[in-house]
C-alpha cells in the first residue's frame, strides 16, 4: 500500500508544480461548485475579469501583467487549506477567500507566512484593528458595521425613534450569524427597540417554525444574516405570510439577485445593506464588455455581468489593483513582494476622484487605511428590489455605521486575541 | 517467489504469534515505517504537509477508530463527525485551562473524553441494530453539533465562536498554532498513527477483537456461547471513540488551527470517513489506511492533473472530479465488493503462487 | 388560551412538513423493500430530476458549459420553452433511463452482496450523479414554477380567523403537495395491489428465490423499482424545488427523511407516512414550545433523537417487519 501512495505522491508532485513568473498574482479561492456556488461563480467572474480588463486595456498594473490564479475550494475548509497551500508559493500578493470560515483558518497562516488578507464585509470583525492584525485587512465595512447601519436606516424611517419597537434577528446558527447579536444588543440599550432573536439551522431548507413565530408576534422589522438556500426559503417563507417586504432587511450577503428571483414579483420591496454600488451603468462596464466578454475572454459565460455578487467580486479586485498601485508607489518597483503590497494596503485611499478615474463613479464609499483602522469607516447603503425591473436600486446615501458603538466592542475583542496568542499591539 | 511462507521456519511461540508472520510482509511493514518516520520529515514542505499527509495521516486515526466499531464490532455509526468534534473541544478546552500540561496529554484526555461521550451514545446499540443504528448514531452527529455551537462555555464565550488553538510546545518544538514547525507537526501526527495502528492492530487480533467478530458475525449467536454484548459492544464503542476523539483533536490543533463546528464536524464528516472505510476495506486496518488515502489524495490528485496539468475550467474540473471518484467507487466495487484491502489480498495469494500458479 | 390556538396552528403546520418529509421517505423505503438497497443516492436522485425538468423546460443545452469549454462554441439555449406537463414526462423518461443504466451497470454485478456493499455502491452513485448534475445543467439557482399555487390560503384564514380570532397560516403549496402524496400513496397501493407488475414487485419484495422460481425477471422488477424511485424523488425535487429554487442544497432533503425511515421502518409506506407526520409534528411543536427556553434551532436534532428514543422501545420502528433472530 505504502508503495502505491508513494506513486500518487509523485505523480502528484510532477503536476503540482507551478512555475514562478515575474508577474503579480492574485490567487482567487473560489466556489464555482458546492453548496453556495450561485453566489461563488458570480463573485469569481467578477473578480477575475477585472484583472483580465487591466491586462488588454492597460497591459497589467503598472507595467506589470496581472495573473489570476484560480483555484475551486467548494466553500470547503479543508480544500481552502490545500488551495492556499498549493498557491502561496507562487508570490500570491493577497488572498481574498470569500468565506468566514475560512477566513479564521488563514489569519493565523497568513500572518506567519506573511501575506496580506482582505475579508471584504466578510470575516474577523476586530481584524479591523490592524496593530493586532497586521495582515488581515477588512475594508470598508464589517458586519457590526452592517447590524449598526441597518438600525440607523430603521432610524431614519422613523425619524429617529424606534423606542418600543420589536426587531426580529432572522439568522444562520453559525458563528457567521451570531455576528451582528453583540451590536444589536449594545444598540437595543442606546435606542430602547426589543430584539427577537431567531437561529436557523444550516441548510436552512425549513423555517417554518421561524416564520410561524414572526407572524404571530408581529415584530416591526425583520433583519437577516443568512447565505444561500436560507436566503430564498426566508424571503419565500416571508412572502407567503405576507410580511411586509419593505420591514425586511438583508445583510449583504443575503441581497443578491439569486435570493430574490425564486420568490417573484412577491419579493418586491425587500431591502438589503450593500457597501458598493448596483448594477452595470459605469463608464468601467463598457470596457469590460469590450476587451473581455464581448472579446471571448470572460471568466464564466458573461451573463453575470453587473449582478451584485459580480459587482462585489469586481469591487474586491479593484480594491486590490488599488492597493497594489499604492505599494508600487510607495516602494518604486513593479514587481511588489507580498510584504510591499501589505503596505500598499495599509496606505490605500479610496476618493470619490479616484474612483471616478477608473470608470466607477459613486461605485464605493471613500476610506482610508492606517495602520490603527484597518477596517474603512464603516460606511454602507441600503437597497431595494425591484421585482417589476428585476433590478436592485440604491435607496440611501452611504451611511456611516454607529462608531461610538463598534469601535469599543472592536477594541475589545481585539485585545482579547492578542492577549490570548502573546502579540504585543503596535504599528512598529 | 514472493510472500513464501516456505523456509520462514518459526522456533519460538514468541515468533509464531507476532504480528507479520511472513517476512515479506514484516520487512514491507518496517520499511515502510523507516520512510515514515526517517525519510519523510527532511523532505516534506508546507503543502505536501498540510494539503495532503496531514488530512490522510488524521482521517487514517479517525478511518482505524470507525472501523474498529463498523468493521470489527459490526455497528454502523454515523456519529463521527460529532465524536470528531467532542475531541476538538476537549482538547481546546484542556490546552486554554491547563497551559502547562504538555499537548500529547491533552490528546490523550480528549480521547479519554470522547470515549466516555461514545459509551454514552452507544448504549442504544444494545438494542437498535443494522441501518436503524446507523441513523441513530445521527442523533449524535446532530445534537453535539448543536450543543456546542449554542453552549458559550465550549469556546469560552469568545465572540466569534470559534475556537482557535493558541501555540504549544512538544519538547521545545511548536506544534500548534501558526509558527508550527511542518515536520514537527507531521511527526506528531504520525506518532499517533503508529501508536493508533498498533493498538489496533493488536486489540483486534486478541481475545477482545475476537468477541468483537463474533459479535459482528451474529451477536445471539456470541451471546449463547458466552460472549458479554454488552461489555463488547460498549467496548467498542469506547475504543473507537478514543480514536476517533484523537483524530478529532488533532485536526483542529495540529491541522487546522481554527475550527467552527457546524462547517468542519459536520454530518458530511461522518459519511466521509464511513466512505473511507467501506472503500478501503471493513475489518481491516490496512484497509482504513488504503481507504484515507483514496478519499484523501484522489481528490487532490485529480485536481492536480486536471486544473494544473491539463488547465481546465476549475469549475468543471470539480465536476469531473465528483464524478470520476464515483465511477472509481463503482468500478472498485463491481471488481472487487470487499474494498481495497481485499484487493491486496488477493493480489498477495497470486504474488505467492506466481510464477507456478499450480 | 392563545398559546393553545397558537400551538393547533404549528401542528397544522408540522402536519404539512411531515408530508413532505414523507414524500421523500417513501422513496427510500420503495427500493429497501423490494432489492434490500438503502439507497444514499435518493436526496441526489431528487435534485437530478428537478436540474433536468427545469433544464428541459427552459430549454437548456445539456453539457453546455463543457462544450463550450472544449469546442469554444457558445450554445447556452435551444430557444424553446416546454410546457410543464410534457418536460415532466421527459423527465421521467430520463430517470427511467437512468433506472435501467444503474441496473444494468452496478446492481446486476452486485447480485447476492452484502447491505453494506450495496449501500457503498449507492454512494458512488451519489457522487457520480453531483457531478454530472453540475456538468449538465451548470450550479446556478433555477427557478422552477409549473404553476403550483403558493403562499397563504386565504380560504382557511379567514375561516379560523372567524372562529379564532386568529387566522391560521398554511401554505397553499403545503396543501397541494398533500394532496399529491396522498394521490401518490393511494396510486402506489393500487399498483402494487391491482396490477400484474406490481404484484410481481411485491413478491420479489417478500422473497427473492421464491419470485425467481415462479418465473418473475428481477432485472425488471428492480428497474422498475428504480423508476418509480425516480419518480418520487422527480416529484419530492418539484415541491422542494418550487419553494426554494433547484440547487445544490436540494440533494439534502435526504437527512430530512432518515429520521422518518427510523421511525417508520425500512420497509413499510404506511410507516414512511406516519413516521413522517410524526417527525414534522414532534419537531414543529418542540421548536415552539421549548425552542424559545434553550435556544432555538432544536429541528434538526430533535427528529433524530425522538426517533432514538423511539426505537429503543421499538427496535424495528413502528411498522416494520418484526425482527426474528435465529442462531
Amino acid at each position: 500500500m505504502k508503495k502505491t501512495l508513494f506513486g500518487t505522491l509523485i505523480v502528484g508532485a510532477l503536476t503540482s508544480a507551478t512555475p514562478a513568473m515575474a508577474e503579480l498574482v492574485f490567487p482567487s479561492l473560489s466556489y464555482r461548485t458546492g453548496p453556495y456556488a450561485a453566489n461563488g461563480v458570480a463573485i469569481a467572474d467578477g473578480y477575475a475579469d477585472y484583472f483580465t480588463l487591466l491586462n488588454e486595456r492597460d497591459g497589467g498594473i503598472g507595467g506589470e501583467k496581472a495573473r489570476v490564479i484560480e483555484c475551486e475550494t467548494a466553500y470547503n475548509t479543508e480544500k481552502g487549506v490545500e488551495c492556499y497551500e498549493s498557491t502561496k508559493g507562487s508570490g500570491a500578493l493577497v488572498y481574498q477567500p470569500f468565506s468566514t470560515g475560512m477566513t479564521y483558518q488563514l489569519i493565523p497562516k497568513v500572518t506567519a507566512d506573511g501575506i496580506p488578507l482582505h475579508t471584504m464585509g466578510y470575516g474577523r470583525t476586530s481584524a479591523k484593528n490592524g496593530m493586532v492584525f497586521r495582515n488581515v485587512f477588512n475594508y470598508p465595512a464589517n458586519y457590526w458595521d452592517g447590524a449598526s447601519v441597518a438600525i440607523k436606516h430603521l432610524l431614519a424611517i422613523n425619524s429617529g425613534d424606534i423606542k418600543g419597537k420589536t426587531v426580529a434577528l432572522v439568522y444562520h446558527n453559525s458563528a457567521y450569524g451570531k455576528e451582528p447579536i453583540r451590536t444589536l444588543e449594545e444598540l437595543k440599550k442606546k435606542h430602547g427597540y426589543e430584539l427577537l432573536l431567531l437561529p436557523v439551522d444550516h441548510p436552512g431548507q425549513e423555517q417554518k417554525s421561524q416564520w410561524l413565530q414572526i407572524r404571530r408576534e408581529r415584530p416591526d422589522y425583520v433583519l437577516m444574516w443568512g447565505w444561500g438556500i436560507m436566503n430564498q426559503v426566508a424571503i419565500q417563507e416571508a412572502v407567503n405570510i405576507r410580511y411586509p417586504m419593505e420591514n425586511f432587511i438583508g445583510i449583504w450577503w443575503s441581497g443578491s439577485e439569486n435570493d430574490v428571483l425564486p420568490a417573484g414579483d412577491g419579493a418586491n420591496g425587500y431591502k438589503s445593506l450593500t457597501f458598493h454600488n448596483l448594477g452595470d451603468d459605469f463608464p468601467l462596464y463598457d470596457d469590460i464588455r469590450k476587451y473581455v466578454t464581448d472579446a471571448g475572454k470572460a471568466a464564466g459565460d458573461g451573463t453575470h455581468v453587473g449582478t451584485v455578487l459580480y459587482n462585489r467580486g469586481l469591487y474586491a479586485a479593484m480594491l486590490a489593483a488599488e492597493a497594489a498601485k499604492t505599494a508600487q508607489k510607495i516602494h518604486g518597483t513593479g514587481k511588489i513582494t507580498p510584504m510591499q503590497m501589505r503596505d500598499g494596503m495599509e496606505a490605500l485611499e479610496m476618493t470619490e476622484e479616484k474612483m471616478t478615474a477608473l470608470g466607477l463613479p459613486d461605485f464605493g464609499p471613500s476610506f482610508d487605511v492606517s495602520c490603527e483602522n484597518h477596517g474603512g469607516d464603516g460606511f454602507a447603503a441600503v437597497a431595494q428590489w425591484n421585482a417589476g425591473a428585476k433590478q436592485w436600486e440604491l435607496i440611501t446615501e452611504y451611511v456611516q455605521a454607529d462608531q461610538d458603538v463598534v469601535n469599543p466592542l472592536i477594541d475589545e475583542d481585539s485585545t482579547a486575541f492578542a492577549k490570548e496568542n502573546n502579540i504585543s499591539p503596535g504599528c512598529g | 517467489m514472493f510472500y513464501r511462507e516456505a523456509g520462514d521456519i518459526k522456533t519460538s511461540y514468541v515468533d509464531d504469534g507476532q504480528t507479520f508472520p511472513i517476512r515479506l510482509d514484516r520487512q514491507l511493514y518496517f520499511s515502510a515505517l523507516i520512510v515514515a518516520w526517517g525519510v519523510i520529515p527532511f523532505l516534506v514542505d508546507d503543502y505536501w504537509a498540510n494539503a495532503v499527509l496531514l488530512p490522510f495521516l488524521i482521517y487514517a486515526i479517525a478511518a482505524i477508530g470507525l472501523n474498529i466499531l463498523v468493521g470489527y464490532c459490526g455497528q454502523v455509526s454515523l456519529g463521527t463527525g460529532g465524536f470528531m468534534a467532542v475531541g476538538a473541544y476537549a482538547v481546546y478546552k484542556l490546552m486554554t485551562a491547563m497551559p502547562e500540561v504538555n499537548i500529547l496529554i491533552h490528546v490523550f484526555l480528549a480521547g479519554g473524553i470522547t470515549a466516555l461521550v461514545g459509551v454514552l451514545f452507544g448504549l442504544p446499540s444494545l438494542r437498535i441494530k443494522g441501518f436503524y443504528l446507523a441513523v441513530a448514531t445521527l442523533a449524535a452527529q446532530f445534537f453535539l453539533v448543536w450543543l456546542f455551537n449554542r453552549v458559550p462555555w465550549f469556546y469560552n464565550y469568545s465572540a466569534s465562536g470559534q475556537i482557535t488553538a493558541p501555540e504549544r510546545t512538544i519538547f521545545g518544538v511548536v506544534v500548534t498554532g501558526a509558527n508550527s514547525e511542518t515536520w514537527a507537526t507531521y511527526l506528531v501526527c504520525l506518532f499517533f498513527v503508529t501508536l493508533a495502528a498498533l493498538i489496533a492492530r493488536n486489540l483486534t487480533r486478541g481475545a477482545i477483537g475476537r468477541q468483537w467478530m463474533a459479535i459482528r458475525d451474529m451477536d445471539i449467536a456470541a451471546e449463547i456461547i458466552g460472549v458479554n454484548p454488552l461489555s463488547a459492544k460498549l467496548g467498542a464503542f469506547a475504543v473507537s471513540s478514543f480514536f476517533i476523539g484523537v483524530s478529532g483533536a488533532l485536526f483542529f490543533a495540529v491541522y487546522l488551527g481554527a475550527v467552527e463546528v457546524g462547517e468542519v464536524f459536520g454530518i458530511n464528516k461522518s459519511f466521509l470517513v464511513l466512505f473511507m472505510i467501506i472503500i478501503g476495506g471493513l475489518g481491516s486496518i490496512l484497509g482504513s489506511f488504503a481507504g484515507a488515502a483514496f478519499l484523501v489524495l484522489l481528490p487532490v490528485l485529480l485536481k492536480n492533473v486536471l486544473v494544473g496539468g491539463l488547465n481546465w475550467p476549475t469549475d468543471l474540473a470539480a465536476h469531473l472530479e465528483f464524478m470520476i471518484v464515483g465511477a472509481l467507487i463503482v468500478i472498485f466495487l463491481v471488481a472487487e465488493p470487499h474494498g481495497i484491502a481485499q484487493l491486496w489480498r488477493l493480489a498477495k495469494e497470486k504474488l505467492r503462487l506466481w510464477p507456478f500458479p499450480h | 388560551m392563545d398559546n393553545l390556538i397558537f400551538a393547533a396552528e404549528v401542528f397544522v403546520n408540522g402536519l404539512m412538513a411531515g408530508v413532505l418529509y414523507s414524500l421523500v421517505a417513501i422513496g427510500f423505503v420503495l427500493i429497501y423493500k423490494a432489492s434490500g438497497i438503502f439507497n444514499y443516492a435518493q436526496g441526489v436522485m431528487a435534485l437530478f430530476s428537478a436540474l433536468t425538468l427545469v433544464g428541459l423546460m427552459n430549454g437548456q443545452v445539456p453539457f453546455g458549459h463543457l462544450i463550450n469549454a472544449i469546442f469554444g462554441t457558445q450554445v447556452h439555449h435551444f430557444g424553446w420553452h416546454l410546457p410543464a406537463i410534457v418536460a415532466i414526462v421527459l423527465t421521467m423518461g430520463v430517470m427511467v433511463a437512468l433506472a435501467w443504466i444503474v441496473q444494468r451497470v452496478i446492481f446486476r454485478h452486485l447480485i447476492n452482496q452484502e447491505p453494506i456493499i450495496l449501500f457503498m455502491a449507492t454512494i458512488g452513485l451519489a457522487y457520480f450523479m453531483e457531478g454530472l448534475g453540475d456538468m449538465m445543467w451548470g450550479a446556478d439557482i433555477k427557478k422552477l414554477d409549473i404553476g403550483l399555487p403558493q403562499g397563504i390560503n386565504t380560504g382557511i384564514d379567514s375561516f379560523t380567523a372567524d372562529l379564532f380570532g386568529y387566522g391560521f397560516f398554511i401554505d397553499n403549496l403545503d396543501i397541494v403537495a398533500t394532496f399529491i402524496a396522498a394521490g401518490l400513496v393511494v396510486v402506489l397501493v393500487a399498483f402494487s395491489h391491482y396490477t400484474k407488475q406490481g404484484r410481481a414487485m411485491r413478491a420479489v419484495a417478500d422473497d427473492h428465490q421464491a419470485a425467481l422460481s415462479v418465473g418473475v425477471s428481477l432485472n425488471f422488477i428492480w428497474i422498475l423499482v428504480w423508476s418509480v424511485a425516480g419518480f418520487v424523488a422527480l416529484v419530492a425535487g418539484i415541491m422542494w424545488g418550487t419553494k426554494s429554487g433547484v440547487q445544490f442544497s436540494l440533494s439534502l432533503i435526504a437527512l430530512k427523511a432518515l429520521p422518518v425511515l427510523m421511525l417508520g421502518g425500512f420497509t413499510s409506506i404506511p410507516g414512511a407516512i406516519v413516521g413522517g407526520l410524526i417527525i414534522g409534528i414532534g419537531e414543529k411543536l418542540f421548536e415552539f414550545s421549548v425552542g424559545p427556553i434553550i435556544g432555538g434551532a432544536t429541528e434538526n436534532w430533535f427528529a433524530y433523537v425522538l426517533a432514538l428514543i423511539f426505537l429503543v422501545f421499538r427496535p424495528q420502528g413502528l411498522f416494520g417487519e418484526r425482527i426474528i433472530e435465529r442462531v
